[in-house]
Parts: structure tokens; sequence; C-alpha cells
């Protein structure tokens, strides 16, 4: 993770070096011991739900862009949508996890 | 644009700003493995998405970026911000990468050898939105080049 943080402060344009602000370093760690310790199925059910969370990712980020080049919102944006994209990922979850019940 | 490495920017972050994130990332890593463990793959895998490195550098990108204007005269400036958002347009990018990343191994892992399916899956994650930046730089930009 540090990896991938030393190297979004190292590259230039910014705009390039944001693309390593969404690096799969807790996925690669976290995948990992789920295959260690519950099997590759198991593994996968959780890729399928990471989907929606990059997607969630993707709407927050976007956000904290339009939000910080049109300064409309003061202070650090950043943390205040934080909290947006732990209330998408809940919201999404019902909507797959619905799914999931239903198939 | 020409995509080039400054590497005296490490010397400018403080030790404590990359312990804040290794913390942070740990932290995140244990509590999905946790959520996952006590509400299903489904829920926890939702976290495995979780923005972990980009709040940190945005928030150190717009703290930089103030701090060297100040050095330089400027008391007051947008710029700090500016910067953050470019590096928020990046992350976005990003994380299309981190959704193909997910897809892949989602499909893949069941049959294939779990080296392979990382190998393809961290490559499809570097490639994806490096070429969508390319593409956004090179076609879809309006500022002349």
């Amino acid at each position: 993770m540090s990896a991938f943080a030393g190297l979004g402060d190292v590259l230039k344009p910014k705009s390039f070096a944001g693309l390593f602000g969404a690096a799969p370093s807790i996925a690669l760690a976290a995948l990992g011991l789920t295959i260690a310790a519950n099997g590759k199925m198991y593994a996968a059910t959780e890729a399928r739900s990471m989907m929606a969370g990059a997607l969630v990712f993707f709407l927050y980020a976007w956000l904290c862009f339009m939000a910080d080049v049109a300064a409309q919102i003061k202070g650090h944006v950043s943390y205040v949508i934080g909290a947006g994209h732990l209330a998408g990922v809940l919201h999404i979850d019902l909507v797959v996890g619905s799914e999931g019940e239903l198939a | 644009m020409k995509v080039s490495a400054n590497f005296s920017a490490l010397k400018k972050t403080k030790w404590y700003e990359y312990a804040v994130r290794f913390l942070l990332g740990g932290t995140v890593t244990v509590v999905a493995g946790l959520l996952a463990k006590y509400y299903g793959p489904v829920f926890g895998g939702l976290f495995l998405a979780f923005p972990a490195i980009f709040p940190a550098s945005a928030t150190l990108v717009d703290k930089h970026e103030r701090q060297k204007k100040q050095r330089a005269g400027i008391p007051k400036t947008t710029r700090g911000r500016q910067a953050a958002g470019l590096d928020a347009a990046g992350a976005a990018h990003g994380s299309l990468g981190l959704a193909t990343f997910a897809y892949i191994i989602w499909k893949l892992l069941p049959a294939w050898n779990v080296a392979m399916v990382f190998v393809v899956a961290v490559s499809a994650w570097l490639c994806v939105p490096c070429a969508l930046w390319w593409l956004r730089k090179e076609h879809w930009s309006h500022s002349p080049k």
C-alpha cells in the first residue's frame, strides 16, 4: 500500500499519479488471505461484490473532482464525501444481497 | 503530455504520513475480513474497493501544493485544491481499473491458477486506467496540445 502511495507521490502529472490512488492494495492482501483461509470460490464471490464497491469509488472520486475543481465546497471535501461512499456501498449491498437471496 | 517521475517528492512526505496510510490500509483489510466473516463474502467484498489511499493522498497533494505556493510568497491560492481535483480525476480512472480487476478475479479465479489470475488482474488494473487516461489526454481533452 505504501509502495502504491509512493508511486502516486513521485509521478507527474497529478491526473496520472491519481491512478495509483485506486490501487488494489487492500484487495490483493484481503483476497490472498481469503483464498488461503476459505478457498477460491469464496474469494470469487467477494470479487463480484468488489465490482459494485469499485463503481461507488468511481462516483466518489468523480464527485471529489467536480467539487475540488469547481471549488464550490470549502474544506477537505474528500472526507465529507467519504461518508457518501459508505452510504453508497451499503445501498448497493442491499441490491446485490437481495439478488443473491432471490437466485 | 509526458509522464515523469520526481523522486525528490518522496522527501516532502513525512514518515508519519506513510504510517497513517499503512495503518489505514491495514485496518480496512482487517475490517473487510471481519465483515466477510460475520456477514458473508457478498457484504465483505464491497469493502475491498474501499478508497484507502486516495483520501490521504488527495489531502497531502493539497497540503504540499499550498506549502509550495506559500514558500514562493503566495499565501492564498486555489492551486492545492486544483491539484487535489486532478488527483481525484486520476483516481476515478483508476477505480474503473479496479472494477476490471475485480471482474477478472470473479470470472477466472474458480478455474485458473491463483498466481496467474492475480498477474492478469493486476496487469488489467494497470492497463485499463492508463489507456483511459491517455485517450482522455490525447483525444477528449479540450486543452491545447
